[in-house]
């Protein structure tokens, strides 16, 4: 059910949304069709299920104030958010996408570039979700522990990576989002044109998406976003997208969740990594079985076998 | 040198206001609105006409500028990979500025004509064409809302196959980018910027409502030029 709760959830959220990597992004065409679960529906059996819930900040509506307004939070939370959730439901219902993950949706409706209609919504949804989970009142600062250690090595300084991320917030042209993300060395992301081919290392980078594109699309881990679609800052700052961002950074950033997320990244990476060694010994293991099995297939064989 | 030289000549058609910059190349500026910032309300609100005449398409024109000398200094340099960086800032900056010099054009205050809808050529053609101009606003207000994220929808004519064509871009781009025979008669900007203040996240209500004090006579005058 969605909730209108101005008092959202209280106690600071663990940020539940590491991406999923389950779905390796196939090469195969994603056909996106109908089943016959919507002749059910129309027949008054069943309950139209609401796959995703529109998820409250973890936060109230007016706790990010003066940076980020109230009046902010319920045009953006309460209309923009909400319609793309809404949406996306109506858009899945009885479809092959009805019960896979957001981040599934994701990555499978981007559909190598040419997107299925409900990657606009999936692609806000969770780009949403990620962004409020992003910002926490009291936010802002400067990150420690490990994240700052990475910071300082791939930008050279923390003071160089904010002005690389604002850089890009600010260059996005039209809508769009900035990100910090964890590149795992993915060199062939199989669904999408890979935006920095060339870097070899486990590193943090600063990317930009326009839209709702996000880092999903390209096997990367997001870790921190900043929203840069007009409607994110127009009624607290008009025109002036950088004061916008400088706030973002100095104010709103929570630099916890950003750790965490980083943390997540790690694990998946790491266990990603194990999973392709396994795959590739197997496969080697298979290549030398392989070898025996023609005869068995040659004595069965009554057809062409000459 | 021979992009220098084209660069010089349009932007001398484009901009008569313009100043010469050092090198001869011109800067360019912002024109002035024909009426108030107040004038098209109800419509739009002067808040948004002033910020979007003011800050948004002065910003445009800041950069554009600012790319153009960036431009000139890459050519004379002959640094071949500076210029086609620069490109895509020039192409958003610079379609910034034709774009929203040709929307303040498009509206007019209702005292002033504003509304009125079109007679006499352009008319006759949007009847032929789209069977009647509710059926043209129609199509231009569900491909405006249909739009993600930001851009334009045109009303514009094929100066070759003397047609009239809806059309959406994105971001910035021109008309022109879909199609070179394509000129603009009308434009409506579907940047948040161009309505958020007034109607939040509503575009359908600000499409219907731009209507209202949409400068129909100057459309007609250049789909005359066009098609005379």
């Amino acid at each position: 059910m969605v909730t209108n709760a101005v008092t959202a959830i209280a106690s600071p959220l663990k940020c539940a949304l590491s991406p999923c990597h389950g779905f390796q992004g196939s090469t195969r065409r994603f056909r996106w069709r109908r089943n016959e679960r919507q002749c059910a529906r129309k027949a008054g059996h069943g309950v139209i299920t609401a796959k995703f819930d529109l998820k409250p900040p973890p936060y109230p509506l007016d706790a990010l104030e003066p940076h980020m307004s109230r009046e902010t939070f319920e045009y953006h939370w309460g209309k923009h958010h909400r319609a793309y959730v809404d949406n996306l439901n109506k858009q899945i219902a009885g479809t092959e996408l009805d019960g896979m993950t957001l981040e599934d949706i994701v990555v499978v409706t981007y559909n190598k570039g040419d997107l299925l209609p409900p990657f606009n919504n999936a692609g806000q949804v969770w780009n949403h979700d990620f962004f409020w989970e992003s910002m926490k009142p009291g936010g802002g600062g400067k990150p420690s522990g490990e994240l700052l250690d990475l910071i300082n090595r791939d930008f050279g300084s923390f003071e160089e990576f904010i002005k690389e991320f604002k850089t890009a917030a600010t260059t996005q042209f039209g809508s769009g989002w900035a990100w910090l993300v964890y590149k795992a060395n993915r060199l062939d992301v199989g669904n999408a044109v890979n935006p920095r081919p060339s870097d070899e290392d486990k590193k943090l980078v600063v990317v930009k998406s326009p839209n709702a594109m996000n880092p999903l699309v390209w096997d990367y881990f997001p870790l921190l976003t900043v929203d840069v679609w007009e409607h994110a800052y127009y009624i607290d700052y008009q025109n002036r997208r950088p004061d916008y961002l400088s706030i973002f950074m100095e104010k709103l950033v929570s630099w916890e969740a950003v750790s965490s997320r980083l943390e997540s990244a790690k694990v998946e990476a790491m266990e990603r990594e194990r999973e392709e060694e396994r795959k590739k010994e197997e496969e080697e293991e298979c290549g030398t079985a392989n070898s025996e099995a023609p005869e068995m297939y040659l004595e069965s064989d009554d057809s062409e076998a000459d | 040198m021979a992009l220098r030289t084209l660069l010089t000549r349009k932007t001398l058609a484009i901009s008569p206001m313009g100043m010469l910059g050092l090198r001869g190349l011109q800067t360019f500026s912002l024109p002035d609105l024909s009426y108030d910032y107040g004038a098209l309300e109800p419509a739009v609100s002067g808040d948004i006409m002033q910020l979007h005449h003011q800050k948004h398409h002065q910003t445009y024109i800041t950069n554009y500028n600012k790319a153009l000398e960036q431009l000139d200094d890459a050519v004379a340099k002959c640094d071949a990979s500076a210029v086609v960086k620069l490109h895509s800032a020039i192409k958003f900056n610079g379609g910034g500025h034709v774009n929203h010099s040709i929307f303040w054009k498009n509206l007019a205050p209702v005292r002033e004509g504003g509304g009125e809808p079109p007679k006499s050529s352009l008319g006759w053609a949007i009847d032929n064409h789209f069977g009647s101009l509710e059926v043209l606003i129609q199509k231009m207000n569900a491909e405006g809302a249909a739009l993600q994220g930001s851009g334009w929808v045109w009303l514009g004519v094929d100066k070759e196959l003397k047609r009239l064509v809806v059309e959406t871009t994105a971001n910035q781009d021109p008309l022109v980018t879909k199609g070179p025979n394509l000129v603009p008669l009308l434009g409506i900007d579907v940047w948040e910027h161009a309505y958020y203040l007034q109607y939040k996240n509503v575009r359908p209500d600000y499409l219907k409502n731009i209507w209202k004090v949409m400068n129909w006579k100057y459309a007609n005058e250049v789909y005359e030029k066009e098609c005379p």
